[in-house]
């Protein structure tokens, strides 16, 4: 599904992303943890190229996209991406914010996009917000709201750049809910995230990052109960109590 | 005769003798016209300055158009808006009969340089995270700009480009300078004729004052509209 060789990122002169070398398959559930710092954030997005690496090459369903030839917005519609502070458009109401894009594309109708957008709506609960506009949402149903958004795109894959890190403690549960039911439907998932319980119960693989580079690469029940580097111990013993 | 009536006097002298009242109509006309498509001009102009930069600020290789933008704004806003008017219409179009087009030329170059400033400002305030949105769903650059970036930094800035639009109007007061009846030299042709200062000058003062009261409400209530998305 996704390939990424010899990752390197640049900002400035501080090296963000150190060599990363990963294969993810189809229907994996990748979880990216490390230390504030660490990269993982800049690796998500480098995977969708909001940010442009500095070198290396990142290959998706086959395709090179870090070539200059790709057509990146082709691209980037069967990667949908959640962000940490939700990004939805706050001067369109909810269903404009999920229709927009694949009507706008002319990927569907616009009577297809909003079929579709209710549809979703529904499975996440929020089809009475359909009207309402980001402001007046809590944060967990904007989060949910910018799920929707990026499934209306029906992508491959899905990127979620720390979904739950901006919330209040009682909103994230129904975050994580949606989430899980994306994951046991079979979507490839790669996560950024601090909630090492999501991590454990959802990864199919962890990911420990540090300093740029991927220090760890192993099943959630195998990373964090033996972890082999000193830093992923030291990291862990400190989420994890 | 008394106070009054001299004043009900110089009333008549001033704007129905000679129906003197159409200097001020056809110079109120001019103004408005003049106000009207400099502002469409100014707007314009605005957005592509704006624009400019943003994208030299993304492309390094394109710092060109910071400079030219740069450029532009430092001289229209370093020099007084009379004496471009004045280079425009005895200078560079020497052979415009029409002073109207020239000033509308004029006024709508001069507010291009600060309508710049201020989209610009309006479209760096909106959040990094919007563009990333876009881009992340397949939006293109443009696209995102156009229906996501811009409505929003439009409903920031729209007091500031009210305000512009308000300094416009009564910056074509000086549009006489280069021979266009606007309703401050309608006002002073009258004073020409019958040697009575007060009553045109106030007359046209309030209808500038009017004019600017009708558009700032005009304003409040578009801004009141754009703002229900805000409501929470």
């Amino acid at each position: 599904m996704i390939e990424v060789r010899n990752l390197v990122k640049d900002f400035g002169n501080n090296r963000v992303l150190d060599g990363i070398d990963q294969f993810i398959e189809k229907g994996e559930k990748i979880v990216v943890v490390g230390p504030s710092g660490s990269g993982k954030s800049t690796f998500l997005r480098c995977l969708n190229l909001l940010e442009t690496p500095t070198s290396g090459e990142i290959y998706f369903q086959g395709e090179e996209i870090t070539s200059p030839k790709v057509d990146i917005n082709k691209v980037r519609r069967k990667m949908g991406m959640v962000f940490q502070h939700f990004n939805l458009f706050p001067h369109m109401n909810v269903l404009d914010n999920i229709t927009f894009a694949p009507a706008h594309l002319k990927l569907m109708s616009k009577e297809e996009a909003e079929a579709k957008a209710e549809a979703l709506l529904k499975r996440v609960g929020l089809i009475d917000k359909a009207k309402a506009y980001p402001n007046q949402l809590s944060g967990g149903q904007k989060q949910r709201i910018a799920i929707v958004r990026a499934l209306a795109m029906s992508p491959d894959l899905m990127l979620f750049d720390e979904p739950t890190s901006a919330l209040d403690p009682e909103m994230v549960g129904e975050v994580l809910e949606v989430m899980k039911e994306l994951a046991e439907e079979g979507m490839t998932m790669i996560v950024v995230t601090h909630e090492m319980g999501f991590a454990k119960e959802v990864g199919t693989r962890v990911l420990f990052m540090d300093e740029g580079k991927i220090l760890e690469d192993a099943p959630p029940e195998e990373l964090f109960d033996n972890p082999k580097t000193d830093r992923a111990k030291e990291f862990l013993s400190k989420v994890l109590k | 005769m008394g106070f009054l009536g001299e004043l009900q006097q110089k009333f008549t002298d001033d704007f129905i003798v000679k129906d003197r009242y159409m200097e001020l109509v056809i110079g109120l006309r001019n103004t408005v016209t003049i106000t009207a498509f400099a502002l469409i001009i100014g707007i314009s102009i605005g957005l592509v300055l704006a624009m400019f930069k943003i994208i030299a600020r993304e492309k390094k290789d394109l710092k060109i158009l910071d400079v030219i933008a740069d450029i532009y704004i430092t001289v229209i806003r370093g020099t007084p808006v009379v004496l471009q008017l004045m280079i425009w219409f005895y200078v560079v179009l020497a052979f415009a009969k029409d002073p109207i087009p020239v000033a509308i030329l004029g006024f709508g170059i001069n507010s291009g340089a600060y309508v710049a400033e201020i989209f610009r400002s309006g479209i760096q305030s909106i959040d990094k995270g919007q563009m990333e949105a876009g881009r992340s769903l397949g939006l293109s650059y443009w696209t995102t700009m156009r229906y996501i970036i811009l409505p929003q930094a439009f409903k920031n800035v729209l007091p500031a480009l009210g305000n512009e639009f308000i300094a416009l109007l009564k910056e074509t007061s000086v549009a006489g300078y280069i021979a266009v009846h606007d309703l401050t030299r309608g006002a002073y042709n009258i004073r020409n004729m019958t040697y009575d200062s007060f009553l045109p000058l106030i007359a046209s003062a309030t209808i500038y004052l009017v004019m600017v009261m009708i558009i700032s409400s005009l304003l409040s209530a578009l801004e009141r509209r754009l703002r229900q998305s805000d409501r929470s």
